[in-house]
């Protein structure tokens, strides 16, 4: 990976957390969904993050633009801290982070055009477009990511899935941003859809010099989209590490257990491959472990792994992992 | 879309003649006949009136001969308002029942929508729970209640607008205001609930994501999304509201529909009743044709085959 000197993104601690009323007048509790995570995404660059459902995967996507107001952590986009902007001076950088959703159509407003859905940004950070150069860039766009241009007056519900995450694709695209945040954005797709979307992404971020979030709880999908890959259980990070390092020498317990669960498309080899199965369930991120929050499903604990918990630490350059036993 | 209309409109057809059919034979029904007073009327000019108004025939004969005429548009004569058809008293009522109404309207839709909006988003504040604290309030008290009190703290107490009567600004204002009230409370509340889904919604989370103003995002994508039901509601509580007036027109002594309506039931006025009410029943279908119509123009998705 060609790193750039200058992050884009630099994240550091974030946390956020949920108050959950534990009933009238008997207090409240809060839920971690994210725990002190911390990253730089470079320009260019894709970053995938995964984990099971309920770890904070689509939190952090969300917190890092703001769409969730993160409680504590910075956020620093082009180097400039963005965590306690009020939304008003928020909305300029908005144009330059986008994201795409898990629910194609639900998330398009039903009630507009689609060409008023892709163009709507367009109206409030170029106002004084013309008609005709903005229903151009309209159909520029459509036809960059697959639509047929001739849409452009359809409604959202006359669209498949597929089509619909172009839209949602083109409408996140078309102020030409420098970072998008793919929140499982093939998650409700079927698989040839997906590798379509997975492909029109990866020729986007060639063709614009896009810095993606890619986050999925589908492994081949991260593994092939991803220059560098994050490991998230109970909202801390498990393991960070490029993709080449991260699916050959996996440090972090938890991810050797989803590697290891990963289908292999040969009959034999899935039949005869080893394979790691993990007990129990997610623990309530309201009653984390003590310790490390991994140790209760994990094949490898000890006694130390309930008194104090792992630090994030290197084990190779750029690559980390949360384990006392990091090392083997 | 016109053909659809056109195909509504056929079909308002048999509900009209149920409806007909229905009141016809219930007015017959209720004790009494249009021309018994106080004093008895010597029997030689009862028949000479029954025998004008066609009384003395078999019912189904009556029906049949009434049928007959409201097919020509003809609701026939009134039997107590004997100068007057049934068409004038209901054309010389109805423009003062619908400037009632539909102000009544306009104000509850214009207030209605801004108080329900302005509490979903600031969902269980401490506004937000006076304001569907005070619209519970609203929908509970009938406003055969609200009026008299209005009219007693507004109009006799302080003695700011008058009690009754029909034709200046500060006439109108205190029954206008009695019968929006209910309404406001009503379109407070679904728009509130409405609008709290819609906020909720996937795409409004875009809308946000795609950097636009807030007011944009709650215009333009919640509130437009979150009036679908209320509209929906609109066209059968516009209709009720301008046929339902009964109540304030009387107490306020307003010249409209309503108290011919009441007049026309006391009265055994069979003519009059049958005409109100079928002119009711065309008006309810009516509005919720616009209704329909206008859900085709505020929602994309509504088709009409």
């Amino acid at each position: 990976m060609t790193a750039a000197p200058a992050p884009l993104l630099s994240v550091r601690d974030l946390k956020v957390s949920f108050p959950m009323p534990r009933g009238m007048f008997r207090g409240v509790d809060h839920l971690r969904a994210v725990d002190g995570v911390s990253f730089d995404l470079f320009p260019g660059e894709t970053l995938g993050i995964v984990g099971e459902s309920g770890c904070g995967k689509s939190t952090l996507g969300r917190a890092v633009l703001k769409l969730i107001e993160p409680t504590g952590g910075t956020v620093a986009w082009l180097g400039q801290d963005i965590s306690d902007l009020p939304e008003s001076r928020m909305r300029p950088h908005r144009q330059d982070m986008q994201v795409i959703f898990q629910d194609p159509l639900a998330s398009l407003d039903p009630r507009m055009t689609v060409g008023d859905i892709i163009g709507e940004p367009l109206d409030t950070f170029h106002p004084k477009l013309k008609r005709v150069e903005r229903r151009a860039r309209i159909e520029e766009m459509m036809a960059k990511v697959g639509l047929l241009p001739e849409m452009i007056n359809r409604y959202p519900h006359e669209f498949s899935g597929g089509q619909a995450q172009r839209i949602g694709i083109a409408r996140a695209m078309i102020l030409n941003p420098k970072l998008i945040v793919c929140d499982e954005p093939v998650s409700a797709l079927d698989v040839s859809i997906q590798a379509q979307i997975v492909n029109l992404l990866m020729r986007l971020q060639r063709e614009f010099h896009l810095s993606l979030i890619f986050i999925s709880h589908d492994l081949s999908v991260v593994r092939h989209i991803s220059h560098r890959i994050m490991v998230l259980y109970l909202g801390k990070q498990a393991e960070l590490a490029d993709r080449d390092s991260l699916y050959r020498d996996p440090r972090h317990p938890y991810t050797k257990a989803l590697i290891s669960a990963v289908p292999i498309p040969d009959p034999d080899r899935e039949r005869n491959k080893p394979r790691i199965v993990l007990t129990g369930d997610l623990p309530s991120p309201l009653n984390p472990p003590s310790g490390c929050y991994f140790r209760t499903r994990c094949p490898r604990a000890e006694a130390i792994c309930a008194e104090t918990a792992p630090g994030f630490d290197p084990v190779a350059p750029g690559h980390f992992a949360a384990c006392h036993f990091r090392d083997g | 879309m016109l053909s659809y209309a056109v195909r509504r409109l056929f079909g308002a057809i048999p509900t009209l003649l149920v409806i007909l059919t229905i009141t016809f034979f219930l007015v017959r029904l209720a004790p009494g006949g249009p021309f018994d007073g106080e004093r008895t009327l010597p029997a030689e000019i009862e028949r000479n009136l029954a025998a004008v108004y066609h009384l003395n025939e078999p019912l189904p004969m009556q029906y049949l001969r009434y049928l007959g005429q409201v097919v020509q548009g003809d609701f026939g004569p009134s039997f107590k308002y004997k100068d007057f058809s049934v068409t004038q008293l209901i054309w010389s009522g109805f423009p003062v029942s619908l400037q009632l109404g539909g102000t009544a309207m306009l104000l509850a839709v214009v207030i209605g929508t801004a108080l329900g909006a302005f509490s979903a988003l600031r969902q269980n504040s401490g506004l937000d729970h006076a304001v569907m604290g005070t619209a519970m309030v609203g929908i509970a008290v009938p406003n055969f209640v609200v009026a008299p009190l209005l009219t007693l703290v507004l109009g006799v107490h302080l003695g700011w607008l008058p009690t009754g009567g029909w034709g200046t600004w500060s006439q109108m204002l205190l029954p206008v205001v009695a019968l929006a009230l209910p309404q406001i409370a009503y379109i407070a509340r679904m728009t509130r609930a409405s609008m709290i889904e819609t906020l909720r919604s996937n795409f409004i989370r875009t809308a946000r994501a795609k950097g636009l103003p807030e007011r944009v995002t709650i215009l333009r994508h919640a509130l437009k999304g979150a009036l679908l039901p209320v509209v929906s509601y609109l066209g059968p509580a516009t209709a009720a509201v301008i046929t339902g007036s009964v109540v304030i027109e009387q107490i306020f002594g307003i010249p409209g529909i309503g108290r011919y309506f009441v007049q026309g039931a006391l009265n055994r006025d069979y003519t009059l009743v049958m005409g109100v009410v079928i002119f009711y029943g065309v008006l309810i279908i009516l509005f919720n044709l616009i209704v329909d119509l206008a859900y085709g123009l505020l929602d994309p998705r509504v088709r009409y085959d």
